[in-house]
């Protein structure tokens, strides 16, 4: 057993303190985890008070008599902190981005009272991809997770994405020989197509079909929500063809 | 543009209840006469070059973040550019039911905004009269049954554009071909449930801007302009707002062109670029740089349509022909009351369309083959409104070019203001009478000049006179709050 803010957890071996409470409905604020996909540890948001610690709860393996905290005020401040880096050291866009209301970063936001990116803005230059002719790159809201480098290796056998360089000019590149998404082995059913937390990865033509009310966090919070259902809903929404848009209240119904 | 080498300058700065930032230069001649006038848009805004290298479909939700009072005319301005990207040149009749439900409870909102929040303090209480009290509080202290009138007109178009946009400003509504969410009857129900009111109290609003302007001489000559104008009309002539064909009349009511195919718009119209503003001169190519500037929005729309299709509006109008003895009303001021029959038109237009059983229909999207080029049109609030679209075969935007409305008005602003300055300009002096004439005149034509502007402003709060041989003479500060301190 450990425990999260007091409550005694079961765990077995090899979970990660993050495998552990996500199996008990326990919410621990993170954007690069993905259950199925190998810890990654880098956004840092799901940072805990491990027996005096910190640390990134998807990387340490839960051992037996941990004292964890969790949702403290002093840690959803850290994680508050964070997440305002994160949006200002992007271009994130919410008032006209497609992917507000489904976005887990801007999720992740609300669920911390963040009001303001409190830092100032970096404006990193970074550009479109839209060579692929059903898929989309823009990344000026990448958060560097790597889900789409982990899901694309792991999952679906290939390796079409990587960040490279450091610091300010560190960003999401594609491998292939031009650098372009279109020469990639990328295919839209991919789920390292479907899996971006942001709209970094987007699917061509599409945006905007789900009135407002009706979107992944319009009806459940981040910390209710199931990541891996988003995004299986979402490789559906995309697959169904035409048929779909005359379903009764819109072209989806949740 | 007259040499301005012997002249004075006035500079009236910042312009109020006027959305975005305005300042007027009075340039002189050396009998204090105001040869020009030249009402500045220091801001810089830069639509057009941003969306370049964004995804068409993001659009109509970029460019809706152009204003927050008319954001739903950008928005469907947009999205009909946008249905022509993708191939469509005819919705489903649900969806185009709904964008016209859209767009009516847009112009009821703004309208009421434009007349009752932002400009029925100037007519009600008078153009000189106390500045504490010459406000929208000081209507409501006053006339506490007509603000309240004016304040629920403007919910109840809010409240239209909620149900089907998801939110009051900035929602959701338009997908490329079509919209993205059918109504309801439990919204229908709900939105009918009050209509009754709204029309009435549309119809109130009719009668007392017909009242104030009839009955004030004062008010007709005050920056009136024998211009010519442009608008949408309908197949038959008819006062159209969401999709129509364009006409031109001169002054006299002579038709420049009919029923022109607004994805042509760029063979009728021309802009002009002026160093000293960021907001550029449209002009028609027909008459010329010189004589081809033109005025847009209620007025233009008022006098240039045959007929309003709905009773109550097309009797309004019929007193408004009355009232100019059958020929156009060149008023300027008259511009709030050719609002008021649009609001009426909006609200009856609004109860049609939620009667009808169309509007519960879920056929609501058209797929066709993509092109790359989109042209959207449409009567907004303040006139009519360009969206021009090029992708690039990647589906990102190439080139986008907007007029927007207050855009084709400029000049009109600007003669507008010249004519009143010279009514009321005494000597030497920048009076407080003379700064709100000036305002008076541009918030007839538009509260907004947020959209229309292309660069990122400052907001000096200052008003200048500069003589002939460029010494300050006269120097006002003017805060926030309308307070105004002489600081030479």
């Amino acid at each position: 057993m450990i425990t999260i803010d007091g409550t005694e957890v079961p765990f077995e071996a090899g979970q990660t303190i993050m495998d552990a409470a996500l199996a008990a409905d326990i919410y621990i604020p993170h954007l690069c985890h993905k259950p199925g996909l190998s810890p990654h540890g880098s956004c840092k948001l799901c940072t805990v008070d491990v027996d005096g610690r910190a640390v990134s709860a998807c990387t340490l393996p839960a051992a037996e008599g941990q004292k964890i905290e969790n949702n403290t005020p002093a840690l959803n401040e850290v994680r508050k902190t964070i997440t305002q880096m994160l949006f200002v050291e992007g271009n994130h866009l919410c008032p006209s981005c497609e992917k507000s209301g489904d976005c887990t970063l801007q999720a992740v936001g609300y669920h911390l009272g963040m009001l303001d990116g409190h830092f100032p803005q970096f404006y990193p230059r970074r550009a479109v991809d839209a060579s692929h002719p059903t898929l989309m790159l823009d990344r000026d809201r990448c958060i560097m997770c790597e889900l789409c480098v982990r899901a694309s290796r792991e999952i679906d056998g290939k390796d079409v994405f990587a960040i490279s360089g450091r610091g300010t000019g560190r960003q999401l590149i594609v491998n292939s020989a031009t650098g372009k998404l279109a020469d990639s082995d990328i295919e839209t059913d991919d789920l390292a197509a479907h899996i971006c937390p942001v709209g970094a990865i987007l699917i061509k033509d599409h945006g905007y079909e789900v009135p407002i009310g009706r979107r992944t966090f319009d009806l459940h919070s981040v910390a209710e929500t199931d990541l891996e259902e988003i995004i299986l809903k979402k490789t559906v929404h995309h697959d169904q063809d035409d048929e779909s848009v005359e379903k009764e209240g819109g072209m989806y119904s949740a | 543009m007259s040499n301005n080498e012997n002249l004075r300058r006035i500079a009236v700065d910042p312009v109020t209840r006027v959305e975005g930032h305005g300042k007027i230069t009075l340039l002189l001649d050396e009998a204090n006469h105001v040869r020009e006038a030249r009402f500045h848009i220091v801001e810089f805004r830069g639509f057009e070059k941003f969306i370049q290298g964004r995804p068409y479909w993001e659009v109509p939700y970029f460019v809706q973040r152009l204003c927050g009072i008319c954001p739903v005319s950008h928005h469907l301005a947009a999205a009909k550019a946008v249905d022509q990207l993708v191939g469509v040149d005819e919705l489903t009749p649900t969806s185009t039911k709904l964008r016209k439900l859209l767009h009516f409870g847009q112009t009821l909102q703004s309208h009421a905004l434009h007349f009752f929040h932002l400009s029925s303090p100037d007519l009600l209480f008078g153009f000189g009269s106390n500045l504490k009290h010459r406000n929208i509080v000081g209507v409501i202290e006053d006339y506490p049954e007509l603000a309240l009138k004016g304040v629920k007109l403007r919910k109840y178009g809010q409240q239209v554009i909620e149900v089907i946009a998801g939110k009051r400003i900035h929602g959701a509504a338009t997908v490329p071909g079509g919209m993205n969410k059918s109504l309801t009857i439990e919204e229908r129900d709900r939105l009918l449930g009050d209509i009754d009111d709204i029309l009435a109290w549309a119809q109130d609003a009719v009668t007392l801007n017909e009242k104030i302007h009839s009955e004030h001489a004062e008010n007709h000559g005050f920056g009136r302009l024998n211009s010519n104008y442009l608008s949408m009309v309908g197949g038959k002539g008819e006062l159209e707002l969401y999709h129509g064909g364009l006409r031109a009349s001169r002054p006299d009511g002579a038709q420049i062109f009919d029923q022109f195919d607004y994805r042509g718009y760029f063979n009728i119209i021309r802009e002009e670029v002026r160093s000293w503003s960021y907001m550029k001169f449209p002009y028609l190519t027909e008459l010329g740089r010189d004589d081809g500037w033109y005025r847009v929005g209620p007025l233009a729309r008022v006098n240039n349509c045959d007929f309003i299709s709905t009773p109550l509006a097309e009797a309004a109008r019929k007193s408004f022909v009355a009232f100019g003895n059958g020929g156009f009303v060149h008023d300027t001021l008259a511009y709030h009351w050719a609002r008021m029959i649009e609001l009426l038109h909006s609200a009856e237009s609004i109860r049609d369309l939620l009667l009808d059983p169309e509007i519960l229909g879920t056929d609501l999207v058209v797929k066709g083959e993509k092109r790359e080029e989109g042209i959207g049109v449409i009567e907004a609030p303040r006139g009519t409104l360009f969206h021009h679209y090029k992708v690039n075969e990647d589906g990102t935007i190439k080139k986008a070019n907007l007029i927007v409305s207050t855009t084709s008005n400029n000049q009109a602003m600007n003669e507008s203001v010249r004519s009143v300055a010279n009514e009321y300009l005494d000597g030497n002096e920048i009076t407080e009478g003379l700064l709100n004439h000036l305002e008076v005149a541009i918030r007839a034509y538009d509260p907004c000049l947020s959209c229309a502007t292309h660069a990122l402003g400052k907001m000096p709060l200052e008003i200048e006179l500069i003589d002939a041989a460029g010494g300050m003479v006269d120097r006002i500060e003017k805060a926030s709050n309308g307070a105004i301190t002489r600081t030479l």
